[in-house]
């Protein structure tokens, strides 16, 4: 489209410093407004995660309405202050400081990709409250019931997973069964279609719950006090 | 592409309505398919990227316009690219600061506006050449052409794959989804029959225009 090349006499050629300047210029521009925007929105950035955290946390925890953060490293647990540098837990309590449960983040493959869950954990029960899913990218109709089924959602209301009497693991794991044949406290009553999606579900509550509820119930002390 | 390549443009209505409807990015360019495709499962990721478009667009053309006397040829590329990807980086804090539910739902498609071809395309074709203001008239045009493209899927798509516009249900419990049309086939599926549509549309306007131009010669 563009002929001026070829009719023309040729440009003089460009100097070096031009090119550099010019580069080098928009380089440090660029640099500032990165930063600037950076800095400028971190603050909100970081609240709505702490926000969207704390909406989470209400739902799979029944009756919190305040929170404290913990830190689980290696066997114990301890309050979080600094950096986090094992597995972080949420726990709420009531009104008047009375622990209601601890909530907890733990993922697995799902059939699209990675579906990121916390789901929380009612110490005095010994049974799981309640999931909501942080992050998925199930099919629409299809995995994303693992949300919107009601009858799903009601495995939640009270699934078991308590410790086994030797303090490693969990009494009964939890596992998924075929939809309609759940009789048991510690099964998942699967959805039928999205046997994909409910088995992920499935699959990583009873691995963060067989490393995690023992660890939760021999440091309960240090997190029931608010 | 028609607009005027080497001479300085004079605003008028057209400068911004072009991006409209004659030169629309999706609908006659056909450029920026991946957002097109993969964001307009539901009206408001239309409408988010649309706009996140549009400022990145308007902005980046801004600045190449401004420095057009200062940009060597040979650096042309590289220049206009760090100028784009500075303000995609700055749309996607935004959108994190705004929502960030909308983020997760937009996924890595912020971060791909650098890479959309409608923007480095108007800065190499139009911003380069042109004065700041018929730039960001420009821009805007093209831009709302793009977010109007961006609407006409996800309003679809999300009528008929989830039964509901903009988040609110519209057909109550008794509706049976149409799900394959929020899933990627759908994106196809949408963007053929709107294409279409135009192509007719456009087709016939042209036939009218040649029968009342052309109808001496041919009697
Ligand atoms: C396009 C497509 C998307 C699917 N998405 C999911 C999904 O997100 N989650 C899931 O569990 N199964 C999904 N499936 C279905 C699985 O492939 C599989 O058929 C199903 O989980 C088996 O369930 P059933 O044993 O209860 O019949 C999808 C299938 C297709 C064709």
């Amino acid at each position: 489209m563009n002929t001026t090349s070829a009719n023309n006499p040729p440009l003089p050629p460009t100097p070096a410093f031009n090119m550099l300047r010019t580069l080098g210029l928009v380089a440090t521009l660029s640099g500032l407004l990165v930063v600037l925007s950076y800095q400028v929105t971190l603050p909100m950035i970081e609240r709505n995660k702490q926000q969207a955290i704390e909406k989470a946390l209400y739902k799979v925890v029944p009756g919190a309405v305040q929170r404290k953060d913990f830190v689980a490293i290696e066997e114990r647990i301890e309050l979080l202050d600094t950096q986090p540098e094992g597995t972080l837990l949420y726990a709420g309590y009531d009104q008047t400081g009375q622990l209601k449960g601890i909530a907890l983040e733990t993922a697995a493959a799902g059939y699209q990709d990675v579906i990121r869950l916390l789901y929380g954990y009612d110490p005095y029960c010994q049974c799981i409250r309640g999931i909501q899913v942080l992050k998925m990218a199930e099919t629409p109709g299809i995995g994303d019931k693992i949300i919107k089924d009601a009858r799903f959602q009601q495995n939640f209301e009270a699934l078991e997973a308590r410790m086994h009497p030797s303090g490693k693991g969990l009494q009964q794991a939890i596992v998924p069964v075929k939809q309609g044949n759940k009789t048991e406290a510690w099964q998942i009553d699967a959805i039928s279609g999205a046997t994909i999606s409910s088995n992920a579900v499935a699959r990583m509550l009873n691995e963060t719950s067989q490393h995690m509820v023992p660890i939760i119930m021999k440091n309960l002390p240090i997190m029931e006090q608010f | 592409m028609a607009s005027l390549p080497n001479q300085q443009e004079t605003i008028t209505l057209d400068t911004f309505l072009r991006g409209l409807w004659q030169e629309n990015p999706v609908f006659v360019m056909l450029l920026g398919m991946c957002p097109v495709l993969a964001v307009t499962n539901s009206a408001i990721n239309a409408l988010a990227m649309g706009l996140a478009s549009t400022f990145v667009l308007v902005a980046s053309n801004s600045l190449v316009s401004l420095m057009r006397h200062f940009i060597p040829k040979q650096v042309r590329i590289a220049t206009y690219i760090i100028i784009i990807a500075t303000f995609v980086t700055m749309v996607d804090y935004a959108i994190q600061a705004i929502s960030l539910e909308l983020y997760n739902a937009l996924g890595a498609f912020i971060q791909l506006i650098v890479v959309n071809c409608m923007i480095l395309g108007r800065a190499e074709a139009y911003a380069s050449k042109q004065r700041l203001g018929a730039t960001i008239i420009n821009g805007l045009g093209i831009g709302a052409g793009f977010t109007f493209a961006l609407l006409c899927l996800g309003i679809v798509r999300e009528i008929l794959g989830a039964g509901s516009l903009f988040g609110f249900d519209l057909f109550g419990d008794q509706f049976q989804p149409w799900v394959v049309m929020i899933l990627p086939p759908g994106g196809f599926f949408v963007l053929g029959a709107w294409l279409l549509l135009f192509n007719w549309l456009r087709t016939r306007r042209e036939a009218k225009l040649l029968e009342t131009e052309g109808a001496p010669h041919d009697g």
